[in-house]
């Protein structure tokens, strides 16, 4: 039997660049160079060792996002993954967090799966939900935040680690999984796998490919609405000094000063 | 009155300091009720009492140990069905943020994670974020009847107001499917006696320039002094220097506390992500040209191994 493995990935704007919102509240997009987000690689990277240690196992990337989204697919496709899926839609413009795991529960029974791999948050939005929202809409177990993943027997298995504990958890499949960036070292596309990326097939869906009503989604559907977008004000200058010995000392100052100690 | 929902972050009934912040915003929108789920709920009652909670929702199962985050959801949905809050607020930490996401789609609510206030306003709660590491604030509320909202911790003063804490057995019933992922084991993290991170009132942070293991000696004994939580940068853990629990910034803990003490950290935009939203920030870097000093209110620009060492001493005479 196949273990069929789909990995959720986003398209998210370069952190190192100018990121910032659109008129409308959204995420502008335009202006700032997008990339498949960090965290997401993690996925990748642990979907390929599960089917490493699979006997049979098939890999489909699956991102929603408008056309340069398909730059994420492509790096996964290059890392290993052996198709891709791309949900585009104009209606799609604005869609919350709920609306987005629609979108992708949707595409997930579509394409149909043994096992998603997510990443553990998104690095630009960063809520960190959407994998328990897939568990929830897709009624099947979640194994979250895991730092450390493995598939035999029909189960899957895994160790998450909080403040309080660190867990190992156990569930049957089908299920979801969110990996940590302590999962392991995600690998580098090697030139053949770059080659080999630009063969694989990429299928676009669009909203009535899945059955979801425009309305459920995009500013209009979302539940919930941004008042008011503010960029942070620049931080006053503080005060620099040059340690020539007393540098502790004047620091203890400034916290005494502000009553610090 | 509006029912205002409080989610109990505890251990065994010892209540973290983020739910008595919820309660102080609770009290904004409406009557706070208080859910507590698992054991020691009349060990709690007292405090969330003192913190404002007029009703303590109760209910205690082998559930909530020994199957992840899904039973608890079970448990806040009945809690909705008999109460029909307008808000159910909750802690953002990462199973906090499950629960609501998953409470959210059933109950039909919004969602908003990671606010850092919440104000009572003409449509609902309005909530006030932070997005692109900090460098937008932005204002939103939910265009639904009921809002499930994460708080992270900071955001809020504890205060005390006391009411009834009345507790209250909490009918629940398990959906088949709220035992599917099984906790087969749990080991307990041991405690550093230091508070914890992303609650702690100060943080004393080291990075690359702390070069190595054993030297972040200086930076636990600076942060002692200020009865302070220790962060690393990525940078400092990738190496294998502090433990991932103490990572902060993007693909770590984010943190918001009064005072913030980055040491041989530059201060890259990844770090900035995880607490670029703390009062004053002092920065102890020998480069002059490290990022870091553009958010500092106080920079000291020289070697860790001398400043460190002697603010510690400092501090300490001052506190004698």
């Amino acid at each position: 039997m196949t273990l069929r493995i789909t990995v959720c990935v986003k398209y998210v704007p370069d952190a190192t660049g100018d990121r910032h919102f659109a008129d409308d509240s959204t995420v502008a997009r335009e202006d700032v160079d997008g990339l498949l987000s960090e965290l997401d690689e993690y996925a990748v990277e642990q979907a390929l060792r599960i089917a490493d240690e699979s006997d049979d196992a098939e890999i489909t990337v699956l991102t929603v996002g408008p056309e340069d989204a398909r730059e994420a697919l492509r790096k996964a496709l290059s890392m290993g993954a052996d198709r891709a899926v791309h949900v585009e839609d104009d209606n799609l413009h604005g869609t919350d967090a709920l609306g987005t795991s629609l979108v992708l529960a949707k595409a997930i029974e579509h394409i149909g799966y043994d096992l998603v791999v997510c990443g553990m948050a998104s690095t630009d939005g960063a809520m960190g939900v959407l994998p328990a929202l897939l568990a929830e809409r897709l009624a099947v177990p979640q194994a979250t935040l895991l730092s450390e993943v493995s598939v035999a027997g029909g189960q899957v298995t895994g160790r998450r680690d909080s403040d309080a504990a660190s867990e190992r958890l156990q569930a049957s499949l089908p299920a979801v999984v969110s990996v940590t960036d302590q999962s392991g070292e995600a690998r580098y596309p090697s030139f053949k796998g770059i080659m080999a990326a630009k063969k694989k097939p990429v299928d676009s869906l669009d909203l009535s490919d899945l059955g979801i009503d425009p309305d459920e989604v995009g500013l209009k559907g979302a539940w919930t609405a941004v008042e008011a977008v503010a960029e942070r004000p620049a931080r006053t200058a503080g005060t620099i000094v040059q340690d020539e010995g007393e540098g502790g000392k004047q620091l203890a100052e400034f916290l005494a000063a502000q009553k610090y100690i | 009155m509006t029912h205002i929902l409080v989610y109990v972050d505890h251990v065994d009934g010892a209540v973290r300091k983020p739910t008595l912040e919820l309660l102080t915003l609770a009290r904004r929108l409406g009557e706070p009720v208080a859910v507590h789920l698992g054991a020691g709920a009349q060990a709690a009652a007292e405090i969330l009492g003192d913190h404002g909670a007029v009703r303590i929702l109760a209910h205690d199962a082998p559930e909530y140990s020994d199957y992840l985050v899904a039973p608890k959801v079970d448990a806040l949905q009945a809690a909705c069905a008999a109460l029909s809050p307008a808000v159910v607020l909750l802690p953002s930490s990462a199973e906090s943020k499950e629960i609501a996401a998953r409470l959210a789609l059933r109950v039909g609510a919004g969602l908003i994670t990671d606010a850092v206030d919440v104000e009572a306003g003409p449509d609902g709660p309005v909530t006030t974020q932070s997005a692109f590491a900090a460098a937008f604030t932005t204002r939103s509320r939910v265009t639904r009847d009921v809002a499930v909202i994460t708080v992270k911790p900071n955001s809020a003063p504890v205060e005390a107001a006391p009411a009834a804490g009345t507790v209250e057995e909490l009918a629940v019933d398990f959906a088949d499917r709220a035992t599917g992922t099984r906790i087969t084991s749990r080991t307990r993290r041991e405690s550093t006696g230091r508070p914890e991170l992303t609650e702690a009132e100060t943080v004393v942070a080291g990075g690359r320039g702390v070069n190595g293991a054993e030297n972040f000696r200086i930076i636990e004994a600076l942060a002692d002094s200020l009865g302070a939580a220790v962060g690393a940068s990525r940078a400092a853990v990738d190496s294998g220097w502090y433990p991932h629990a103490h990572q902060i910034g993007q693909t770590g803990k984010s943190v918001s506390p009064q005072l913030y003490v980055a040491a041989g950290v530059s201060g890259a935009i990844q770090h900035r992500a995880g607490m670029q939203t703390s009062k004053t920030i002092v920065a102890i870097n020998k480069d002059a040209e490290a990022p870091i000093f553009d958010l500092a209110d106080y920079g000291v620009v020289g070697d860790l191994f001398e400043v460190v060492p002697r603010l510690t001493e400092e501090i300490r005479a001052r506190k004698a």
